[in-house]
């Protein structure tokens, strides 16, 4: 019952968070926290009493009946993937609460309840086992998120929220469609009407109908990753929305695509997917240099961050589609050093724009010297997008590019390359924001001791996934291992 | 003494984290104890270490500390390995490191940002002990980007003067480049060998098919590191770091990091005369080009740094050559004089307000005797003078070498002569112009003893660190040699070359020549530079070596404004183009059906006729 608790304790804290806030604008983020540190501290106490290294099957919490005439069931399930998923979420959605904290002034409770809606949206994703579920939670985490773009974003707010909500809708239905048409093959088969992931798994496909239906799902997961050319709302949307805006969008809901790939695409379409693995792979390399050269060009400072996504992303979906084990693994972890160290830069991003009231990296520099506290995090996740050694992403990207070698030569080749592209753009942002002479002759508050702790937690994420992987490693193994030898 | 081996990258990592998280709140006296103590205690740490080592007789001490990572058939350990070969570069890292350290504590005294800038140094010496200790290549992979980004953050060091960051990105662009290539050869050993322990690659290194691939790959990670040319624009501008990091990270350690990959790696190279021979066709590309830019460069530390890049160029024609040790015996007395000319050419640059102009320098012989002899001690070892330096020793093996040693021909040795005497020549002209003739600048200050004991310690260093190793055929002492050629091959001979004191002797007599010249052209008659000057081409020829034979305008050219180019064209990305063409189209779309609901009831009633119209004929044919 645990996975359930844990998603009807963000929805009841959400409408806790509407309600207490009529009464008092600053109870809001004060329930949003308490219920993020309990959901955390579950997360976190499953983590540990499950002895991590051993899971290798899966921990099946609930299934039910959810509309028995249709064979939709109300079945969460969690193996290791979705267990390092779920820290993920919850470690992150406390930080988006709390760099919401001083931010939002206007309509706090409603802002919390769409906070706390999207995460329960984005948890239920990550453990929803039953296909109709999953594509109810995919669309609980896309409207409130439309709602956190449009009312509490920035002054482009309206077309960024329209932007976000077409594209992924767009993928949601032929998603919908390619589920609807695996539902009824698999019971002209079977005869059994059933949603579930695991009935589902068992349907025998012809060759032309996989491919058309793996195409539903992997368009509306790529979208969402996003791969080039459907990466367009992703700049727009991380640029106007607010800052824990941001952070969910590309610490978790990027996720949820390279997740959705992982636990349908590869498992359900194994030969099709094998045989657009070339394509996927080619678009990944685009993907990466192409968000990089755009990265390098932004003047936009959420702008820019958003484009190293696009460029991040890529590796993913080169692992992805390498089906190695080394590549798979180094998949995982790219999408949790990615959570995190882009996640970081959003948050720096709106404490700059906090104090300086711009985005425009052509109007800072030399902060530095006036915030040299921001300016050492600044560069150490800098440095960690970039992928130096000792911090989380270089393990990610090492794994994904080794793996990806052995599966494709030239084009892990051209991705390798990427890495110097990275560099170009990750230095031009610090020299741009923390170097050269400095422009802001009123002395600008270092970090509050909210901020601190914030910028604390995910420096010490980062450091500790650089230097101590194994123990996510171990955790993720045995799922990465079941979709390889798919 | 296994166990201790992790003390000595621990140590400066400790006064790293302790001077990045407190450093702030600490008084300056404080700051240097930390910062320079970690690496003088890791230095002390190291002989002890060393002489056990070397006492115990094993070829190799490992330590492995915990698991990195584990996946599918791949691992890897943090893991430090000491044997003969790291064993030298540990001893120059933490014990250079720790003289340039204590200098520092001076020099950088009155700095604003004196916590950052120990916090990077020890960092700095940390990576790069990492570096020569790891026992794997991806352990050796994280020490060569950490030494890459200590070496950024440093040449940035006064990041408020743009020109300073413009130098460190570039360094950090151009190191990275083959920092890409070295990875994917990493990334091709594991596809072949299924590890990338080092220990396990030499035992197996015979089963690669495509080992010349992998060895040009790991190459150019050398090369960008070790500035060697095409490779080497980064160095020259990287001199915008204070003067103690020049020494320290562009001189003495980290731009040899390829150097000792390229040793560390013999087995791979060895297996392939290819890549030998582009290694040493590399090093004396280079010795030459770089040796021609600081003949003419007018700023002391580019002088130097020129200089360093050529002197690097040396060991790596020395590798190519197939001479292993006298490669890394370069590299120790390099280490030692190199770094002794930076930390004087910075007490020059201090004492005259910031003068970094030789030619405005000038008479400061009979002023600053002290530094005078030091800064006199490392330019006769860089000029390689016979006998009374330590450069002499083991640029005189690799010129013999160059020629002797399986991979070496006569080619080689002519470039590398040459070399030889512009060393020399421009060894003389940095000495007689800064410390010779008239005052041009007055002396703002001396040097105190925190950095003039530094000083004469790598002066003292600089004349007889190159006894351990002399020529065979003067005195039989190869104590260096048999060091490192517990782990490094032995150096193998040609048949029917020229005795080996003819070799000398010519060598001799050109050093001297060279340096010679230089007394002739800037000392004793200057007229005939003045004459030289006169001619067009001449001039033409000059500048062409003063902006570096031209290689940035080149890469600026052919990398740089394409580039810039693109991403500037493309700033508003042209795929937001096509999805708002759908947005445009739906609209006119819409506008279009727009035109249909107007009002008028002829209208209506007249769509309505050709529906029924249109259905009463679909019901007649079907």
């Amino acid at each position: 019952m645990i996975l359930v608790w844990m998603i009807v304790i963000l929805l009841i804290g959400g409408l806790l968070c509407w309600l207490t806030a009529r009464a008092n604008e600053h109870a809001a983020k004060w329930v949003a926290l308490v219920t993020m540190l309990i959901d955390a501290a579950l997360i976190c106490g499953v983590c540990f009493t499950q002895r991590v290294s051993s899971i290798n099957t899966w921990i099946v919490d609930i299934k039910t009946q959810w509309i028995p005439a249709y064979g939709i069931g109300f079945h969460l399930a969690m193996d290791g993937l979705s267990m390092v998923m779920l820290l993920l979420t919850f470690f992150l959605g406390t930080l988006a609460v709390l760099c919401s904290w001083n931010e939002i002034k206007q309509r706090t409770g409603f802002y919390y309840f769409n906070l706390l809606c999207t995460l329960a949206g984005i948890a239920g994703v990550f453990v929803a086992m039953d296909l109709f579920l999953f594509y109810f939670f995919w669309e609980v985490m896309l409207v409130p998120m439309y709602f956190l773009i449009a009312i509490w974003g920035d002054t482009n707010r309206r077309y960024a929220a329209y932007k976000f909500f077409i594209f992924t809708q767009a993928g949601g239905l032929l998603m919908l469609i390619a589920i609807l048409s695996l539902y009824f093959i698999h019971a002209a088969q079977s005869g059994v009407y059933s949603y579930d992931y695991f009935d589902l798994l068992n349907t025998t496909l012809q060759p032309s109908a996989a491919r058309w239906i793996m195409m539903g799902f992997l368009v509306a997961f790529v979208i969402k990753l996003p791969m080039v050319p459907l990466h367009n709302w992703l700049p727009d949307a991380h640029s106007e929305a607010p800052t824990a805006g941001s952070l969910i969008l590309a610490g978790l809901l990027l996720k949820t695509g390279a997740y959705g790939i992982m636990r349908f695409v590869l498992p359900l379409f194994p030969q099709a997917a094998e045989a657009i693995a070339w394509w996927a792979m080619l678009l990944a390399v685009i993907g990466i240099v192409y968000g990089a050269m755009l990265a390098f060009a932004q003047t936009d400072i959420k702008r820019l961050i958003a484009y190293t996504s696009v460029s991040h992303m890529g590796f993913v979906l080169l692992g992805i589609f390498s089906f190695n084990a080394v590549a798979m693994q180094g998949v995982v972890m790219q999408m949790i050093t990615h959570g995190i160290s882009t996640g970081a830069l959003f948050v720096l991003a709106g404490m700059l724009k906090e104090r300086l009231h711009t985005r425009d990296i052509e109007s800072m520099g030399g902060l530095w010297s006036s915030l040299p506290a921001m300016g050492a995090v600044g560069m150490l996740f800098t440095m960690a997008s970039l992928g130096l050694p000792m911090l989380g992403n270089f393990i990610a990207e090492f794994l994904v590019l080794m793996g990806a070698f052995t599966a494709n030569v030239p084009l892990t080749v051209i991705a390798t390359f990427g890495l110097v592209f990275s560099a170009i753009y990750s230095l031009r942002f610090v020299q741009k924001v923390f170097l050269g002479p400095s422009t802001f002759q009123k002395p600008l508050p270092d970090f509050s001791a909210r901020e601190f702790v914030m910028m604390a937690a995910l420096s010490i994420a980062i450091v500790w996934l650089g230097v101590y992987p194994q123990p996510v490693l171990d955790m993720v193994q045995h799922a990465v291992q079941a979709v390889v030898t798919k | 003494m296994t166990n201790l081996i992790a003390y000595i990258p621990a140590l400066p990592l400790a006064g790293f984290l302790l001077l990045f998280f407190t450093g702030r709140r600490m008084s300056k006296s404080m700051i240097a104890f930390v910062g320079a103590g970690s690496v003088c205690i890791a230095a002390l740490l190291t002989i002890v270490i060393g002489i056990t080592f070397l006492q115990s007789g094993s070829s190799a001490n490992t330590q492995t500390l915990w698991q990195w990572m584990r996946v599918g058939n791949f691992s890897c350990d943090i893991s430090l390995r000491l044997d003969a070969l790291s064993l030298v570069f540990v001893f120059i890292i933490s014990f250079v490191g720790a003289l340039i350290h204590i200098y520092s504590i001076a020099f950088m005294r009155q700095d604003e940002d004196y916590a950052r800038f120990f916090a990077s140094m020890n960092l700095f010496v940390f990576s790069m002990l990492v570096l020569v200790l790891a026992d794997n290549l991806v352990l050796l992979y994280l020490g060569w980007e950490g030494v890459g980004l200590c070496s950024y953050l440093l040449i940035g060091f006064w990041y408020k003067v743009p020109a300073n960051c413009a130098a460190a990105n570039k360094a950090f662009f151009i190191t990275r480049i083959g920092d890409t290539a070295m990875a994917i050869g990493l990334f091709m050993l594991f596809k072949t060998l299924g590890t990338l322990n080092i220990a396990d690659i030499q035992q197996q290194a015979a089963t690669i098919p495509n080992v010349t691939t992998i060895a040009l790959l790991l190459l150019m990670g050398g090369m960008g590191k070790s500035a060697q040319v095409p490779l080497q624009t980064w160095l020259p501008d990287a001199m915008a770091g204070p003067s103690p990091v020049s020494a320290l990270i562009h001189a003495a350690t980290m731009v040899t990091a390829g150097v000792y990959l390229v040793a560390r790696m013999n087995v791979l190279f060895l297996l392939s005369p290819a890549a030998m021979n582009v290694v040493a066709v590399v090093g004396a590309i280079t010795l030459f080009v770089a040796g021609c830019s600081a003949l003419v460069q007018t700023d002391i530390k580019r002088i130097l740094a020129y200089s360093t890049i050529s002197q690097v160029g040396y060991m790596f024609l020395a590798l190519g050559c197939g001479a292993w040790s006298a490669a890394i015996f370069h590299f120790f007395t390099h280490a030692f004089f190199k770094a002794l000319l930076f930390l004087a050419a910075g007490v020059v640059i201090e004492s005259l307000h910031h003068e970094h102009n030789i030619f405005k320098m000038g008479g400061l012989k009979n002023k600053m005797p002290l530094l005078y002899y030091t800064f006199l001690a490392g330019a006769s070892a860089l000029a390689a003078l016979p006998f009374i330096s330590a450069g002499f020793y083991s640029k005189d093996a690799i010129l013999w070498y160059s020629w002797s040693a399986g991979n070496g021909n006569v080619m080689l040795w002519a470039v590398a002569l040459t070399g030889a005497f512009i060393t020399a020549l421009y060894s003389a002209r940095l000495v007689i112009v800064v410390f010779w003739g008239d005052m041009k600048t007055p002396i703002a200050q001396q040097p105190g003893k925190l950095m003039t004991m530094p000083l004469v310690t790598l002066a003292i260093l600089s004349i007889i660190a190159g006894f351990v190793q002399w020529p065979h055929n003067l005195l039989h002492v190869t104590l260096f040699a048999d060091l490192v050629e517990k782990v490094l091959p032995a150096t193998v001979l040609k048949q029917g070359i020229p005795p080996e004191l003819l070799l000398q002797l010519i060598a001799a007599v050109v050093t001297l020549g060279g340096a010679y010249t230089g007394y002739l052209l800037y000392y004793k008659s200057p007229h005939i530079i003045e004459q030289w000057k006169t001619a067009e081409p001449n001039l033409n020829l000059r500048e062409f070596f003063v902006k570096g034979w031209r290689f940035d305008e080149l890469y600026q050219t052919l990398f740089v404004k394409p580039f810039l180019f693109i991403t500037r064209s493309n700033k508003a990305d042209v795929f937001d183009k096509i999805h708002q063409w759908l947005v445009t189209a739906c609209s006119r779309l819409n506008g279009w059906l727009s035109l249909s609901q107007n009002g008028s009831l002829r209208w209506y009633i007249g769509s309505m006729l050709v529906g029924i119209i249109f259905i009463l004929a679909l019901q007649f044919f079907l």
